[in-house]
């Protein structure tokens, strides 16, 4: 009996751990977004759901999975990189909810578009064959794809790592993100930057909507919900904090799929409390610094 | 002409808003779109008084047009008061007791995170009435709020007629339009357009600027709970997307379609929005689509909007 309950709360724990993994990857963009633009993009959900829908057309395509996995992502950055470029850009010296603003129009947008495009009804992603099992770990089983959701995770999670400390561009944005003004008096163009930026933080948002789609389905407001549990991670983490992202990501997943297990009905709700009670005890959240990007 | 006409206005608002609003259910097609008109432009006018003069943007305003109209209606359906005041003052008290405590919670961060903020506590909200359906009716909405007669000493007035129920909105949303008005012109509503301009500046002027965000905040939620009450009497059901975030995202709309910062813009921008999507819905099932792509232009190149661009006609640089 005892063992049986502590199989599924290992089961438990696992299953929150892979929703952390894709909070993460939808709060590491926005963070970074935010940290060196001010910009707040609330397409955030939208570009996650491009991923997923990206992802269906491509395996419809060439029928592999792996090639759509590399390239919806992919194709999500490039859709970012002409939004930062046509539209964003404009509004770089205006108020700081414009951008918000102007990304909030363009989430109603697309999600309006992919229901004209692929239809209103969901759609089914399937995971590729060889990871489509589940496996018996001695303690527990778990379904290898999840399993392999939390190594795609954590592996894009070490490259960014070490492009963002490692590499020269990567110092260049951790600079722009502290202060633009010195950046630029030192002659570094950052228009290229922020265009890199949004790229990443857009394609990350892409990887996290095809990682997503096998396990939740794939549906135009798909993204709705997600941004705004993304905006409570980056606020309950601390804005502009990647450790902060991560961190605050597994901890939102785990409550989620623990309360989930105990009261279901409460686990929307627990995400919202710990955001509550995070703001009064730490206001500038669990990593961040007060004052700063405000 | 048209530049004296908006001269009077701007000099004397609350008359205009009576003189238009008193014929404007014979302007429009059908009585329901002109209540209808009124209370969203009163929900948009609670958010203007955030956003636009105080410069705080909230993403979560269905939380207290939800708060006010679960109020009313919980007051009227599930408790059964028997009176339409009482019914209205607990929907306007549930309300001002979210705004205070979202309010507080809110303020303590500032910038952007904002409207992260609010966004976040109205998606609690929503949840919660999801979940509290022996209260809410959950996921079916509140049903059952019966149509009581307006009481005043001497009279009982009904008002199951389309024009009647106009008239008794008007009435309320007329006080709520002269109490911005007070507001506005108060010292207090100086020192919003103060913090809206530049709060550091108002901070050393002396001024407890968490403080006086807290108040309009609350008087916001006041403003935007009466149109969720007046709502939950029109309609006399409370669906439960009343608390969803696309209800705090329609305000936002329409705000800006209208204009923020200036008088009659949320009226403007509630009237133009239904207006468009009254005729829209009828040729393209992906009217969102239009409405979001109209409001980006609005974003980026007519950021005063509608109301906002024709005085900028007039006091901005000298006419053609």
């Amino acid at each position: 009996m005892i063992d049986i309950s502590a199989s599924a709360l290992a089961a438990q724990i696992f299953t929150g751990l892979v929703l952390g993994g894709i909070f993460v990857l939808l709060a590491i963009g926005l963070s970074l977004i935010f940290g060196l633009m001010t910009v707040v993009n609330f397409a955030h959900g939208s570009l996650y759901m491009l991923g997923a829908y990206f992802g269906f057309f491509l395996l419809g395509l060439t029928g592999s999975f792996w090639v759509a996995l590399a390239l919806a992502p992919l194709l999500v950055g490039v859709f970012g990189l002409l939004v930062e470029r046509v539209l964003v850009r404009r509004l770089y010296g205006r108020s700081i909810d414009d951008p918000l603003l102007l990304t909030f129009g363009l989430s109603l947008v697309l999600v309006e578009a992919v229901k004209l495009v692929w239809g209103k009804v969901g759609l089914t992603l399937d995971p590729p064959r060889e990871l489509g099992a589940a496996v018996n770990l001695g303690f527990m089983t778990f379904p290898v794809y999840r399993l392999f959701v939390i190594a795609v995770t954590a592996l894009v999670l070490l490259v960014l790592w070490l492009f963002l400390e490692r590499t020269n561009v990567g110092l260049v944005i951790r600079a722009g993100s502290r202060d633009p003004l010195m950046v630029r008096a030192l002659g570094v163009d950052l228009g290229r930057i922020w265009l890199l930026v949004f790229g990443i933080g857009t394609g990350l948002a892409g990887l996290a909507g095809i990682l997503a789609g096998p396990m939740r389905g794939v549906y135009a407001e798909m993204g709705v919900t997600i941004v705004i549990e993304s905006f409570v991670v980056v606020v309950v983490g601390g804005m502009g904090s990647l450790v902060g992202a991560i961190v605050a990501g597994v901890l939102i997943g785990e409550v989620v799929s623990l309360t989930t297990f105990v009261a279901p009905q409460l686990a929307e709700i627990m995400v919202f409390v710990v955001m509550a009670l995070v703001l009064l005890v730490r206001p500038s959240g669990l990593f961040g610094e007060a004052g700063l990007l405000e | 002409m048209i530049g004296r006409l908006l001269a009077w206005l701007a000099a004397h608002p609350v008359l205009g808003f009576l003189g238009f609003f008193a014929v404007f259910p014979f302007l429009v097609p059908y009585k329901a779109l002109a209540t209808q008109v009124l209370i969203f432009g009163l929900f948009a006018l609670g958010f203007n008084l955030l956003y636009g003069y105080t410069g705080l943007l909230s993403f979560g305003h269905a939380a207290y047009y939800g708060l006010g109209a679960y109020g009313t209606g919980i007051a009227l359906a599930k408790l059964k008061v028997g009176s339409l005041w009482v019914g209205l003052a607990a929907g306007l008290a549930l309300a001002v007791a979210g705004g205070v405590v979202i309010g507080f919670l809110c303020l303590r961060r500032r910038g952007i995170y904002f409207a992260m903020l609010t966004l976040a506590f109205a998606q609690l909200l929503y949840f919660i009435g999801f979940h509290l359906a022996e209260w809410t009716g959950g996921d079916d909405g509140l049903r059952g709020i019966p149509q009581l007669p307006l009481t005043l000493p001497g009279v009982a007035i009904r008002l199951n007629t389309p024009l009647a129920f106009y008239y008794f909105a008007f009435a309320l949303v007329a006080l709520a339009v002269a109490g911005l008005k007070r507001i506005l012109d108060s010292p207090f509503g100086a020192v919003l357009q103060a913090i809206r301009e530049n709060s550091d500046r108002a901070v050393a002027c002396g001024y407890d600027i968490t403080r006086v965000k807290l108040l309009s905040f609350v008087f916001s939620a006041l403003f935007t709970g009466l149109a969720g009450a007046l709502d939950a009497l029109r309609l006399t059901v409370v669906p439960i997307e009343s608390l969803y975030w696309t209800t705090s995202g329609q305000v936002v709309i329409m705000t800006l379609l209208g204009g923020a910062g200036t008088f009659f813009g949320p009226f403007v921008g509630a009237a133009t929005f239904l207006v468009l999507e009254d005729r829209l819905s009828l040729f393209i099932e992906s009217w969102p689509l239009v409405i979001g792509a109209i409001f980006m232009v609005f974003v980026l190149f007519l950021p005063r909007g509608i109301w906002g661009t024709l005085q900028g006609g007039l006091h901005g640089r000298p006419r053609a």
